[in-house]
């Protein structure tokens, strides 16, 4: 997994609420056994006509916001299906960095695997991150993970909380499943004692 | 005296594992399902980082989104569909994983089939790479859809990283009326906390109305605690649970049953347990209920209309009601059962079960499917649909006009050729009514078996007590 240190990049807003998996990876694209490939087919129904053209209002298909690494979306993004196909085509299509005032579980779980950060913010901080976004050219945001900031074009900073593994796994690109082998012993002896008290499982 | 415990309390405190410093909990899980959609980027990871399954034995494998429900014995024609399920048949064999093959009679949707083998016990953690895992919490287990990095991390360490939950109880009092199914029951629940009521929380199902339920219909309801934004959704193991459970295959046997049950008893919340949030709703307030947009929660009782997006005053409400009625082609105020439709599709992890076809079949008896409506039934498991036939329900649903379908996932999500065209409408036992959910442009509305079959054969949306024999 690659590091998230800083980004400096155009933030696209999105204006909805409740933004579903459905919407970010329609499920003719789940049939794919690779993770790569599919920034292409990100919002593919909100992004295309049926003959393949572009839909010119769609936010990303904008000159301004093409090159988008961060996006603003409201209240509950990545509702729905657990497909991480979700946050492998927005990091496909490059998008680093999904600030909102709320997430849903899987959909934030999911980010953190793959190098991605979601970002919660308060409601009034939304609005103002959303005015941001929708300057165009001029909507640049700077993602600090260390410092946990977010830089407006304004000069201000907008302070957010994420939880100190999370930070630390994201900050070191490090990949969960090396960490928890390494506690091999302890999931040794959790398997004995489950193993006596219910044999069954 | 200790603290009295939630039975989510209970199950998380008796499989941690480790606890960081920061309080990330690493979590044993119990049992693991898998299928062919997001699993092939787990066990290519396993595959290049020169890994093992840790606990083949925990884990059960099967493919359910991509099958066709027709005659499969040819193979599946999509290019893409087929190379999944080979994925799925190559890597199981490789990692030496149990799995049901297409064929197979004990093959459906995960989520149908681990209860129905017995593989989903109370008391236990249980995970698969989908969202309605929550399924399974109808059993009292804490079960949860995770994302393919985390199949990856079950697959190697059987274990799971998660922070704790807090804990949210839904009571329904009362006795549901006649023609009110569990689907209605959630629907309303949905209806009343919005897609993210229940975010960072497991939700525990109590009151009379959920006791009453039987395993199939309390499975539609934990099904879809995910649509109201929960982890996991769960109801306390009780007589009807241990009943259902014992004698299935996987379930265990003998002095272990007595065992095992003599546990699962200790399971319930504890008298005087505390929950962070609290919702009560009256089971005799609810009405057959059917969604009018594209989120579950845009949900009305049958006897209502389509909201006038003139009456909200919130204008980021008042534009996603416009959006939303916009894609599903209706006006404001609509009465709900003046819509008509194209296709009904009953099946699906929420209702495809032996129940929800027999709930089909009692409407559809002695009736006919409407001239405009084509209606799909798919049961859940190839034993379903064995049980189906056998009494008879296959017999009463194709004489009425409906098709009868080989399981699997199907219309719900379309991933194999069952799906609608642009701009038709579907009355539909699934869980989810996004845009284009059963096929790009497709109008989705969700309503219970009874509700889906009333629909059929009615042409339009239709409330099934006006149908009653």
């Amino acid at each position: 997994m690659e590091k998230f240190t800083q980004i400096r990049g155009t933030a696209a807003p999105m204006d909805m609420i409740n933004i579903d998996t459905d919407m970010i990876i329609p499920k003719q694209y789940l049939k794919t056994i690779k993770r790569t490939g599919l920034g292409k087919h990100a919002f593919a129904e909100m992004r295309y006509n049926a003959d393949g053209s572009e839909k010119p209002d769609f936010v990303l298909n904008k000159p301004q916001y093409r090159n988008a690494q961060v996006i603003v979306a409201e209240d509950n993004f990545g509702c729905g299906s657990s497909r991480e196909h979700a946050p492998w085509a927005l990091l496909d299509f490059g998008i680093k960095c999904v600030i909102s005032t709320s997430f849903a579980d899987i959909f934030y779980n999911n980010c953190f695997k793959n190098g991605i950060l979601p970002i919660k913010v308060t409601h009034e901080q939304l609005r103002e991150l959303m005015d941001d976004a929708k300057k165009g050219s001029n909507a640049v945001l700077e993602i600090d993970l260390e410092n946990q900031t977010i830089g407006r074009p304004s000069g201000e900073t907008v302070p957010f909380e994420i939880d100190a593994h999370r930070k630390h796994c994201l900050l070191n690109g490090l990949d969960d499943i090396g960490l928890t082998m390494e506690k091999a012993s302890k999931i040794d002896s959790f398997e004995e004692k489950r193993k006596a008290a219910a044999p069954w499982a | 005296m200790a603290t009295p415990r939630t039975l989510f309390d209970k199950i998380w405190q008796s499989h941690l594992v480790d606890v960081q410093e920061d309080g990330t909990c690493l979590i044993y899980i119990d049992r693991h399902l898998v299928h062919e959609v997001t699993s092939p980027q787990a066990f290519e990871g396993l595959k290049l980082a020169g890994r093992k399954v840790r606990r083949p034995d925990l884990t059960l494998a099967v493919a359910d989104h991509n099958v066709p429900t027709t005659d499969r014995s040819k193979g599946i024609e999509d290019d893409e569909s087929r190379i999944q399920v080979e994925t799925l048949e190559k890597n199981v064999k490789e990692f030496g994983v149990p799995y049901f093959p297409v064929m197979d009679v004990r093959q459906g949707i995960v989520h149908i089939i681990g209860p129905e083998q017995g593989f989903t016990l109370p008391g236990m953690t249980i995970v698969c790479g989908d969202s309605h895992t929550a399924t399974h919490g109808a059993f009292g287990s804490l079960a949860f859809g995770i994302g393919t990095s985390e199949v990856e991390h079950v697959l190697a360490t059987q274990t799971l990283l998660q922070a704790p939950a807090k804990n949210m109880r839904i009571t329904v009092e009362g006795k549901v009326p006649a023609g009110v199914t569990s689907k209605d029951v959630i629907l309303a629940i949905i209806g009343k906390i919005g897609t993210a009521g229940g975010t960072g929380h497991v939700v525990e199902f109590a009151g009379e109305a959920i006791r009453d339920m039987s395993m199939e219909a309390r499975m539609t309801v934990c099904n879809m605690t995910i649509e109201a934004g929960a982890r996991a959704g769960m109801i306390a193991p009780d007589e009807t649970t241990f009943e259902y459970l014992k004698g299935r295959p996987m379930a265990p046997k003998g002095g272990e049953w007595e065992l095992a049950v003599e546990y699962w008893k200790t399971l319930p919340s504890d008298e005087g347990a505390t929950y962070d949030k609290e919702v009560v709703l009256r089971a005799e307030e609810i009405i057959p209920q059917v969604t009018w947009g594209t989120s579950p929660q845009d949900v009305v009782p049958v006897t209502g209309r389509t909201p006038d997006p003139a009456a909200e005053t919130d204008p980021g409400k008042r534009a996603s009601i416009e959006r939303s009625l916009s894609y599903m082609g209706l006006a404001p105020n609509t009465p709900m059962t003046e819509v008509k439709i194209d296709k009904v599709f009953i099946g699906s992890c929420t209702n495809g079960r032996i129940e929800d076809i027999r709930a089909a079949a009692a409407v559809a008896k002695g009736r006919k499917v409407a001239a405009n409506v084509h209606a799909l039934v798919v049961p859940g498991s190839g034993l379903v649909k064995e049980q189906a036939e056998r009494e008879g329900l296959d017999a009463i649903l194709k004489e009425a006009g409906f098709d009868w379908r080989e399981p699997g996932c199907s219309m719900c999500l379309a991933m194999n050729a069952d799906k609608l065209e642009p701009g038709e409408r579907c009355a539909s036992t699934s869980n989810r009514n996004f845009q284009g959910r059963q096929g790009p442009g497709g109008r989705t509305h969700l309503v219970s078996p009874a509700m889906a079959a009333a629909a059929a054969v009615s042409g339009h949306l239709a409330d099934v007590r006006d149908l009653a024999n």
